[in-house]
This record gives C-alpha cells, sequence and structure tokens, in this order.
C-alpha cells in the first residue's frame, strides 16, 4: 500500500526550526532560568528523531553526516579538556570562572567557562540518543 | 478571586483528564487509546500554566513547550505504527 506523507513532511519541515531553536534557547538559558546542556540536548535530538520519523533513515544520514558515536566522543573530550584548563592556571581541577567582554553586536555580556562544560554535556547527550534510537530502528 | 477561579479551572482540567482516562482504559481500538493520550497531554499543559499562575512563578513556561513537543512526536510515532508496522523506515518506498 503507498501512503501519503505530504502534510507531516511538510508540518516537520517548518516545525524541526522552531525545536532546534527551542533546544538552542534551552540550552543557552541553562545558566539563569531552567534549561542547561542536557534538557537542550534531549531536545535536538527530539527534532531529529522527527526528520527520523516524517523521511527516513537514509535520508536523515544525508542531511546530518555524522557519525554519532564520535560527537559523543568529541563531547567528553570538551568537558574534560575544560577540567584540564583549570590546570593552566594553577588551580583545581574543573574550576570555573567567569568575566565581562565588550561584544561588538550584544554589548556588555558576561561569559562562563562552565558554558564550554555544558557543550560536552549537550554533544554527548545528543550523541548518546542518537546511537541509541538509530541501533534500534534499524530493522532486519 | 482570581485563586478560586483558578481552583475551578483546575478542577475541571482534572475531570476531563479523567474522562480521557476513561477512554484509554475502555476505548475499544488502539487509535482512540491514542487520541485520547495526545489529549491528556494538551490538558497537562494547560494544568501546568495554571500552576504556574497559581505558584506566581515563571520557571515553569519552558515545561508546556516542552511538552506539546513531546506529545506531538510521541503521537506521530504512534500513528506511523499504528499505520505502517515500523517507526522509522530505512528507505522510503512512495
Amino acid at each position: 500500500m503507498r501512503t501519503n506523507d505530504l502534510i507531516l513532511q511538510t508540518i516537520t519541515k517548518i516545525v524541526i526550526f522552531i525545536i532546534l531553536a527551542f533546544s538552542l534557547h534551552l540550552f543557552f538559558a541553562g545558566h539563569y532560568t531552567p534549561g542547561g546542556g542536557f534538557i537542550g540536548g534531549l531536545m535536538t535530538a527530539a527534532a531529529l528523531v522527527l526528520l527520523l520519523l516524517a523521511f527516513d533513515a537514509k535520508t536523515v544520514k544525508k542531511i546530518f553526516p555524522v557519525d554519532f558515536k564520535k560527537v559523543t566522543a568529541v563531547g567528553l573530550l570538551i568537558a574534560v579538556f575544560t577540567g584540564i584548563g583549570s590546570f593552566i592556571f594553577g588551580v583545581p581541577f574543573l574550576t570555573h570562572t567567569y568575566d565581562y567582554f565588550d561584544i561588538p553586536i550584544l554589548g556588555e555580556t558576561g561569559l562562563a567557562t562552565a558554558v564550554l562544560f555544558d557543550i560536552g554535556v549537550y554533544l554527548v547527550v545528543i550523541g548518546v540518543t542518537m546511537t541509541i534510537i538509530q541501533t534500534i530502528g534499524e530493522d532486519e | 478571586m482570581i485563586d478560586v477561579l483558578l481552583n475551578v479551572a483546575l478542577v475541571l482540567l482534572s475531570v476531563s483528564t479523567l474522562g480521557f482516562v476513561y477512554r484509554v482504559i475502555k476505548g475499544p481500538t488502539t487509535p482512540d487509546r491514542v487520541i485520547a493520550l495526545d489529549a491528556i497531554g494538551i490538558n497537562l499543559i494547560g494544568i501546568t500554566a495554571i500552576t504556574c499562575i497559581v505558584l506566581r512563578t515563571q520557571a515553569f513556561l519552558e515545561v508546556i513547550l516542552l511538552l506539546g513537543i513531546l506529545a506531538f512526536i510521541g503521537t506521530v510515532a504512534f500513528s506511523k505504527f499504528i499505520e505502517k508496522g515500523v517507526i522509522i523506515e530505512d528507505e522510503r518506498k512512495s
């Protein structure tokens, strides 16, 4: 039986950007409001899962030619190196700091090194979730 | 005054959620249950929003959008399973 997924695919093409924007918002808002690397990564994975549902595994692999196991590894490396980076300044492991910088468009913004650690968490969550779903989703 | 109204709205939403729970348990076919679960998710969004007003906080506003997205993805996955038997296809036929 041939089915027509036109409505689902069209909706997906629009909604996926809203979900990705929401996940980025959750990620960057994590310092002062609810959110953070974990739920941001889960939402990004949810957007990719919606893409998997509306299209198929081959198409998603073509759009995102990424090995998600390597994403997990890169995330763990980033998280560890933010911890090791604190040794350069002679402070204990995983010591974080922040400062205010003048950024051209945003004005004076507080930048914390905890964001770098959060990027690691974000990548690990995306990698693990997508690896689990893609491994289970492959039938045969 | 507003608190009384909010509590009344919460009770009404709870009653309607109980109705959907009845449909989930009793529902003769699987699509009935899926639709009832989707509607329970939407009711949860409403309950979260009203609880936000009752507690006078903005901390739960992300939860609303999150529940909407998750309910949508879950329902799409269930529907695809009912229609095609597989949730993630290897390659599209059509």
